[in-house]
């Protein structure tokens, strides 16, 4: 059924409907409206069966989600930025253990300085931990995403993070299709184990594992992550049988046909992307765009063909990695070196904490791309200016101060003169 | 697509407007979208919020930089940023006042309209008369609905009547329909 809603309430519903035994809820924003959201089914009995836990830290929520997995219960719970950080160890337990647990993660950036808007940081600083990870374009695949995501999970018995970017996605009121019960039911099957802690068939999980077996414990992890390549596809291709539309699978593709320029990216910014490639497209310009849903696993083969035949292929991150650039460009630049010829890849850093990416920056960065590629990462919308000032500043002095100090002193001394131009 | 910002500060009912307005436009089968500026909202403080109306999906995910319709729900407003940058050339500009445009030193933003498109609403004033509260938000929905279109007056009431359940709704329902009453008649006139 069609709703009006907020994107957050949309996912509790779509949660809720996943049938949910165990939700631990920490508020952390931009994520909090989701688990209140699901508390208030609890309460008012239309999520039934359920224990809803509130605990005290995020750490101990993602340790009860384990306990209650382990003892055979579909768990739920969902964080944000330093909310996953703070849950580090038991993200990392819960996949090495197995335990298909599903997370909403909000995205958020991470401190310092404390930002509490929108990027990718969070995802990538546990992109080594071996969930799957998923993200969403939109609100409407942000809440089908989280039926797909418990399938998906309870299959391979691997936890699975659903990306929503936070504010963009979690706090926008829009139509979204909230599908009914039965329906999810006929998707979603009852959650069977591969294994639970059971009194009258004792065994334990999460023993010590030497060196003789870890390896071997480490490989049956990456091999279960390439099924869940083939499994994503399958199940992709199920929902939108089911539902008649689309959600999750590994990538797809927009407006392809004989594009030169192929951009890549995750997430909301998608939206915005596609409005640009419309517009660029009628004026000619042979442009198109590959949208990534999964990042773990990393679907090489399918972004290779996707991007072989582009000349230029520019990787939008919404994050970096301060010593290397954007790990989604890292990526992508490993699957391409295989092609024989590979397209010239340039990428960008866009929208770091909540900083808004308007169509005029894009119609920009994808149209030098093609003209006048640059070296290396290219910061989109750096205020030039006020970094060299502040890069100047910093030459002459050894007692700096902090950096984040110094950039807003700069900040508002430009916003000042600007005042001043204004009025003289 | 028609594109409505909202300013006003917290407290006032400004992102629930949005919705409301969002709302509006889906009870008549459009696509749209409302969101806040994202921030730490405290009362008093400036905020802002947005509405996209299309009769298509809504893929667009920038902020509102050029508005077809800018509501002000704090006249204070205009003296702490500028309230009316990108509006676009013919749009149009409700303010929350009882006094007039040229007393609020509106004249040269009144100029660059098109005639009619730039009006006030002693919204406050209704809001104290009918929900007892100064939270001028469904009121300057009705004028909205009287000024622009867009929207039709009944699917902003049965918005409101979805935000606010029961006396609350229903003493909303009355602030926006005196100020579409208000508006109406001041355009016949």
């Amino acid at each position: 059924m069609l709703h009006q809603i907020e994107g957050s309430k949309a996912m509790a519903r779509s949660i809720a409907l996943c049938r949910p035994q165990v939700v631990c809820a920490y508020p952390i924003t931009p994520q909090t409206h989701i688990v209140e959201g699901v508390g208030e089914l609890v309460r008012t009995g239309e999520l039934n069966d359920c224990e809803f836990i509130n605990v005290e830290s995020e750490f101990a929520a993602l340790s009860v989600a384990i306990g209650a997995s382990a003892a055979g219960a579909r768990a739920y719970t969902a964080t944000a930025s330093q909310g996953l950080l703070f849950m580090a160890e038991a993200v990392y337990n819960a996949a090495g253990l197995g335990l298909p647990i599903v997370m909403t993660l909000g995205n958020r950036a991470i401190g310092a300085p404390i930002n509490i808007w929108n990027d990718h940081s969070d995802a990538m600083a546990l992109r080594e931990s071996g969930w799957i990870q998923l993200f969403a374009e939109s609100n409407q695949e942000a809440a089908d995403l989280h039926i797909v995501a418990f399938r998906l999970a309870e299959e391979l018995s691997v936890p699975t993070m659903v990306c929503v970017d936070g504010f963009i996605l979690t706090h926008a009121v829009e139509r979204i299709d909230v599908p009914d019960q039965a329906a999810v039911d006929a998707f979603l099957p009852p959650y069977e184990p591969m294994q639970s802690l059971d009194p009258a068939d004792p065994i334990s999980i999460g023993a010590m594992v030497g060196p003789d077996a870890f390896t071997e414990v480490r490989y049956l992890q990456y091999f279960k992550q390439h099924t869940a390549l083939t499994l994503i596809e399958k199940f992709a291709t199920e929902f939108e049988q089911r539902f008649g539309r689309q959600a999750g699978g590994l990538l797809r593709t927009y407006e392809v046909e004989g594009a030169e320029t192929l951009i890549v990216a995750m997430g909301s910014i998608n939206g915005t992307i596609k409005d640009v490639i419309d517009e660029m497209r009628a004026d000619g310009v042979a442009i198109g765009l590959v949208t990534l849903i999964a990042f773990r696993p990393f679907p090489a083969d399918a972004l290779r063909q996707a991007l072989a035949r582009a000349r230029d292929v520019v990787v939008i991150d919404r994050a970096v990695d301060v010593g290397m650039g954007g790990p989604l460009a890292s990526n992508i630049a490993i699957a391409l070196r295989e092609l024989p010829d590979p397209p010239a890849m340039h990428s960008a850093i866009v929208g770091l904490g909540g900083r808004p990416t308007s169509k005029a920056s894009l119609h920009r960065l994808f149209r030098q791309a093609a003209i006048q590629p640059w070296e290396g990462p290219h910061f989109l919308d750096l205020n030039e200016k006020v970094v060299a000032r502040e890069l100047h500043r910093r030459g002459k002095t050894r007692r700096v101060g902090p950096a984040a100090e110094g950039i807003l002193k700069e900040l508002e001394k430009e916003r000042v003169e600007k005042l001043a131009e204004r009025t003289s | 697509m028609f594109e409505v910002r909202i300013h006003g500060r917290g407290g006032q009912g400004v992102v629930t407007a949005a919705e409301m307005l969002s709302v509006a436009a889906f009870l008549e089968g459009k696509h749209a979208q409302a969101f806040p500026s994202f921030g730490s909202e405290r009362t008093g403080a400036p905020v802002v919020a947005f509405c996209r109306i299309s009769d298509r999906e809504i893929r667009l995910r920038e902020p509102i930089q050029n508005p077809d319709a800018l509501i002000v729900q704090d006249p204070t407003l205009f003296k702490a940023l500028d309230v009316t940058e990108g509006l676009k050339p013919d749009g149009y500009l409700i303010v929350n006042t009882a006094r007039s445009l040229s007393e609020m030193h509106l004249d040269e933003v009144v100029k660059r309209l098109p005639a009619g498109r730039a009006l006030t609403v002693p919204a406050t004033e209704l809001a104290m008369k009918f929900i007892n509260r100064p939270a001028p938000n469904t009121a300057l929905l009705g004028a909205f609905a009287a000024e622009v279109g867009v929207v039709s007056l009944n699917s902003v009431l049965e918005a409101i009547r979805r935000a606010f359940p029961g006396n609350v709704g229903e003493a909303n329902v009355e602030a926006a329909k005196a100020a579409h009453t208000l508006i109406a008649a001041n355009a016949a006139a």
